[in-house]
């Protein structure tokens, strides 16, 4: 088991295969589809003008996103009321959902990992080869196993995306996860969607 | 008529934190499938540490508590205005508990609402009247990720050659799976829906995930065909999570409906491994949980 804390350099990156376990730690931030999409129409395609406190929150995710990691995560906290948040679940999303828009915000912030589940396409491949940068598969489901390894959560921005959607600054240990797309152009999704298509071929050609 | 509020909310806990035991003991029988040291492997472990970590904290199985599917049956002299108020109250504190996350959200104005109460149909509440003295309150939290797995086909189907018979429903089920791969979290569970309307047909393949793992169709050429199609999805090699191995589909469930001499439609609702549902029933003054 490979153990890397953020910020990674990129020869660490380069290091990583496909099929390597390894369990991170350090600060990462959370952020999913209403992030991505508000991201890229604000501060990289800038087809929308920044409102309210867009610039400050976009002046601390540059420091905080680079050489880190960003996680398709929409947890489950407490102490909403108070302030003090605990984190209580925190499984990944449904990463594919994020294809249109990550491997622009990879580069852009300097991104070195993105966790989620399910894994992404041939762009966000791309866009680990060039950042360099990887895909980290973590556990789906497995929410309250992986808010444990959340040590500490730093703040938030964007509450008023709702609590899934805000970006959560967390701090974790040992947060156990799988490189499924490296920065080499290898994809166990693309090699296990390739070989389950090959069956079903056999499978549709089978009688009844 | 006696206030269940809180009987709702312990069921609703129950549902989010602690996973049936019909569907642990498939999870638990599918590791040894699995080969030692394999990333399939090592997801089946981390589900199972997860799954006794939620029950023993009372903590969400997956963050993703998802759509809150409610079916009630209540015998005569029940108010199922009454009941609506309760599961709706007792879903808001639920929620303020850290058993659900706030999951409704304005489709047109993209506000959460915070308490998981969104319209009418959030939670989602089914009320049938039945005879007898029980009444029961069954629950089902279906997440986000594996309902945008879901499908439904228009038979026939040229992309993968299924026509308008049994035939033709095992091809598109399995096309199903396919195109799912990981991002259902498998390994799932396929509630599938033959006939009906769009609506009506969607419904029911989600009504059939209520039944217990490994309950058949009591037709023998349905019960058949959905054994089939478990073991034929787990030829595919997709595997939990999407990580390769030989446990991609847990179990099938298939439901027929009547159709229209037009329309021969086959909804596919996929289950994940995270498949929560769980019962509650007022018998006299006890309350049963299942």
């Amino acid at each position: 088991m490979k153990q890397l804390t953020t910020p990674i350099s990129d020869e660490a990156i380069r290091d990583l295969k496909v099929g390597d376990a390894v369990e991170l730690s350090g600060m990462m931030v959370t952020g999913r589809d209403a992030v991505h999409k508000w991201m890229i129409e604000t501060f990289i395609k800038k087809t929308r003008a920044p409102e309210g406190d867009d610039l400050k929150v976009y002046e601390e995710l540059k420091k905080l996103l680079y050489g880190s990691i960003i996680y398709h995560c929409g947890p489950v906290v407490a102490g909403l009321e108070t302030k003090e948040y605990r984190i209580i679940a925190a499984g990944p999303t449904t990463s594919i959902r994020e294809e249109p828009y990550q491997a622009d915000v990879m580069k852009h912030f300097n991104i070195k990992g993105v966790i989620g589940k399910g894994g992404m396409g041939p762009k966000t491949l791309k866009g680990c080869e060039e950042t360099p940068a990887v895909y980290f598969h973590a556990i789906g489901g497995a929410a309250s196993y992986i808010a444990q390894t959340v040590t500490r959560v730093h703040g938030v921005f964007k509450l008023e995306f709702g609590v899934p959607e805000a970006i959560w600054v967390i701090e974790v240990r040992n947060f156990p996860v799988v490189v499924t797309m490296d920065s080499h152009g290898g994809s166990q999704h693309a090699v296990i969607d390739n070989s389950s298509k090959k069956v079903l071929e056999d499978l549709l050609a089978r009688p009844f | 008529m006696r206030d269940l509020t809180n009987e709702i909310m312990e069921l609703i806990r129950r549902t989010s934190s602690s996973l049936p035991p019909d569907v642990e003991k498939r999870l638990r029988a599918s590791i040894e499938k699995e080969a030692p040291g394999s990333p399939a492997r090592g997801a089946l472990e981390t589900i199972l540490k997860n799954i006794d970590l939620s029950r023993a904290n009372s903590t969400p199985i997956c963050q993703d508590t998802g759509t809150p599917i409610f079916y009630v049956h209540y015998p005569v002299g029940w108010s199922t205005i009454k009941l609506r108020e309760q599961i709706r109250a007792a879903m808001a504190e639920a929620t303020k508990r850290s058993y659900m996350r706030p999951n409704a959200v304005d489709a047109i104005y993209d506000n959460n609402t915070g308490n998981n109460l969104g319209g009418e149909d959030f939670p989602y509440v089914h009320f049938e009247e039945v005879e007898g003295e029980d009444l029961t309150i069954e629950l089902m939290l279906k997440g986000g990720g594996c309902e945008n797995v879901g499908r439904q086909y228009s038979l026939p189907d040229n992309s993968v050659g299924a026509g308008r018979d049994l035939a033709g429903v095992r091809k598109v089920v399995l096309d199903a799976v396919q195109k799912a791969q990981g991002q259902g979290c498998a390994p799932g569970i396929l509630g599938v829906a033959i006939g009906g309307d769009r609506g009506s047909s969607y419904i029911k393949s989600k009504e059939v995930l209520f039944s217990e793992m490994g309950t058949r169709n009591e037709d023998p050429k349905i019960a058949e065909l959905e054994e089939r199609l478990t073991s034929e999805a787990n030829e595919m090699g997709i595997g939990p999570m999407g990580f390769g191995g030989k446990t991609t589909v847990l179990d099938t469930k298939i439901v027929g409906l009547s159709r229209l001499p037009a329309s021969y439609f086959v909804s596919v609702s996929y289950m994940c491994w995270a498949y929560r549902r769980r019962k509650l029933t007022v018998r006299g003054e006890e309350i049963v949980y299942d």
